[in-house]
């Protein structure tokens, strides 16, 4: 019989709608005029959901008839959300202020947006995944678009929902074929099934396919990336920031919880699609990435061949893998969001400092934050002791680890190719002269996070162990 | 006979979904689409989902559809210029279409799709589900609720424009007193230039 839920469990998502609609009342009530009310309101409900979530660490299990999940993968996933999410917010603020985009509805929805995010991490069910999967993207649709006067913000969202909803139906018709074989949609059962079972696994496969277009789509691994850089490009960079960031780790939650928690038995089948994906991620990424003068396109295609390494951890289909895909993720979204920081601490009222340009010489204007975006830089090309060579090393070993050489070989060499554009980057800031003329305009609480945003990528390279450790402690 | 009738109805929806995407007059498409709606509708009461079939009719139909109607009249959307790439990306389309549909006739002609025969419930359909809906499904059916809120959230921000118009506020305008209008100001006379000449 049916028995009721243990709704304890799933207190961080109940505090944060409690705190959404809350947001929304203030909104609906006090307009434009109380809007520093409500980014601390946005801030201090993310605050109490993360509290929550410390609060109840460790005690595990599922609920809900098995449609939610709490496992040490969803709190530690939920930890980063919040805390990733409360940064977005913090750098986005004078950003959005100067563009007359400081509106209370921009933090309903990544309020919202942010609830999508926690409820796939803890999704145990295809039914729950999707919603949450929907109910993130759609407040992402929406941000994209606020900007309604600019015909590139427009276009950049008109291009986000129709790709997005043809990733998501076809993710609905993999799901339905994999129900239709299994006679499930819950992951658990899902994976017993297939266990128990031999002889259908043609149409498995056949949707397997499906779920791994739809995971591609959304993570934007080639061929699947067409939006992306359009989309990072368009979209207001405080919207760019948030997508790129959090919604990555919610996005491999999901990519976890289908195939390697419940189609894991099937690994054969997918390992090649993810072998295909990842290799050409990574080279086309790279590749292109060279040719860019925007940077917020450059870092576009630099997310691509990021997505391309983070897969390569998950299609090694073991444990050490998934740990190295983890932590690749976590510090691929520390990074993401300290680039795009940076963007957003240089522009000013009627300025984007989003061309390469806009960087020359920035060691001599602000010696410190070129420092930092040197860190970023470098982390992201690789390189020694920074986080990202150590995110680079583990996923890489992974794949040695389960003889695809062939994988490993790749990434090196395209990662070679992909330190020269982020080289430039340091080039530009330290040996050319300044252009543009500049003032920091942001608030001091920005300067001193983003800083300690990039100090943490080079202390996270460092001291990677305990992370490392944590990573691996999940999937053990 | 039943065969037949399935064989009937999915034709007829065929037809119409086809008709859909090809027919000119965007009218006529929502209309076919209606038609499309209601044959679904009549398959579904075919595998005894009583409830589903009548609430297709009634959402889709009745008020989705109806809405559609209302926007395609209102808007008087040029189609023309929409179907220009359509001659150009037929033979690609149909090529894809075609392998697509291939693959799927292969792989899903195993005998784990034989027809299973519909047992028939003792209670009724709607109870059922409802019943599912609010124990078993609780959890993604608030989650549902929270996308409905969302969509209303994201379609106001996209269409609401702040008013800037002027309007009148009595209270303030009885309110008002003589020193908020009138500012008594000492001028003091200046020459102008063509004084300077008597």
């Amino acid at each position: 019989m049916f028995q009721v839920p243990n709704m304890l469990f799933a207190l961080p998502e109940m505090v944060l709608l409690t705190m959404a609609c809350v947001i929304l009342l203030v909104v609906a009530f006090t307009g434009a005029r109380k809007i520093e009310w409500v980014y601390g309101l946005s801030q201090l409900s993310l605050a109490l959901t993360l509290l929550v979530v410390l609060w109840s660490l460790g005690d595990w299990g599922l609920t809900f008839s098995d449609t939610y999940i709490k496992d040490a993968l969803s709190d530690l996933l939920k930890v980063f959300i919040c805390v990733v999410n409360m940064l977005v917010l913090l750098y986005s603020v004078n950003y959005l202020k100067a563009r007359q985009l400081m509106q209370g509805e921009f933090f309903v929805l990544a309020v919202f947006s942010t609830l999508g995010m926690l409820i796939m991490v803890s999704a145990y069910h295809m039914l729950t995944l999707y919603l949450g999967l929907e109910l993130m993207s759609l407040c992402l649709y929406a941000m994209v678009a606020m900007q309604r006067d600019s015909a590139v913000a427009t276009e950049a969202a008109m291009k986000y929902f129709i790709l997005g909803s043809i990733a998501s139906g076809m993710l609905l018709y993999g799901m339905s074929i994999i129900y239709g074989v299994t006679g499930s949609l819950a992951i658990n059962e899902i994976a017993l099934a297939i266990a128990n079972t031999d002889g259908n696994e043609t149409i498995l496969s056949f949707g397997i396919v499906f779920l791994v277009i739809g995971i591609g789509f959304k993570f934007g691994a080639v061929p699947f990336h067409m939006w992306l850089p359009d989309v990072y490009h368009g979209a207001p960079t405080a919207m760019t920031l948030f997508i790129a960031a959090a919604p990555k780790i919610a996005a491999f939650a999901m990519i976890i919880r289908l195939l390697a928690e419940g189609l894991i038995d099937l690994q054969n089948h997918w390992q090649d699609m993810l072998v295909m994906l990842a290799v050409l991620s990574m080279i086309l990424g790279n590749v292109v990435a060279i040719a860019q003068s925007n940077l917020k396109r450059m870092l576009a295609y630099s997310t691509i061949s990021h997505v391309g390494f983070l897969l390569m951890g998950v299609l090694s289909g073991t444990e050490e893998g998934f740990a190295a895909s983890l932590f690749y993720t976590l510090i691929y979204a520390l990074m993401t969001l300290g680039a795009f920081g940076m963007i957003l601490l240089l522009s000013r009222q009627g300025f984007e400092a989003e061309n390469i340009d806009d960087f020359k010489g920035l060691s001599e204007r602000e010696p410190w934050f070129a420092l930092m975006m040197m860190i970023l830089m470098f982390s992201m090309a690789g390189i020694p002791p920074l986080a990202g060579f150590y995110a680079k090393l583990s996923v890489i070993k992974a794949v040695i680890d389960v003889d695809l050489l062939m994988v490993a070989l790749v990434a090196v060499v395209t990662s070679v190719i992909g330190a020269y554009y982020y080289l430039r980057i340091i080039k530009v800031m330290y040996f050319d002269k300044p252009v543009v003329e500049h003032k920091l305009e942001a608030s001091s609480s920005m300067q001193i996070m983003l800083s300690a945003n990039a100090l943490m990528v080079l202390g996270l390279g460092i001291v990677p162990g305990i992370l490392m450790k944590l990573c691996t402690i999940v999937f053990a | 006979m039943e065969k037949l009738i399935f064989y009937f109805f999915a034709a007829i929806l065929l037809f119409a979904a086809t008709m859909v995407i090809t027919v000119r007059n965007p009218v006529r498409a929502a209309l076919f689409l209606v038609l499309a709606f209601f044959t679904s509708a009549a398959i579904w009461l075919m595998l005894h989902a009583e409830f589903l079939a009548i609430s297709l009719v009634l959402v889709y139909v009745g008020a989705v559809l109806v809405l559609f109607l209302f926007v395609v009249m209102m808007l008087d959307i040029d189609l023309a210029p929409l179907k220009e790439g359509f001659t150009r990306y037929l033979p690609l389309g149909i090529v894809v279409a075609a392998l697509i549909v291939v693959e799927m006739i292969t792989v899903l002609n195993a005998p784990q799709f034989d027809v299973v025969p519909v047992e028939s419930m003792e209670e009724s359909n709607t109870k059922m589900l409802g019943r599912l809906l609010y124990t078993v499904y609780v959890y993604p059916f608030e989650i549902a609720s929270v996308i409905l809120t969302v969509a209303i959230v994201a379609a106001i921000t996209l269409t609401l424009r702040e008013h800037k118009r002027k309007l009148q506020d009595v209270g303030k305008q009885v309110a008002v007193r003589r020193e908020d209008r009138v500012r008594l100001v000492n001028l003091r006379r200046e020459k102008a230039k063509g004084d300077e000449t008597p």
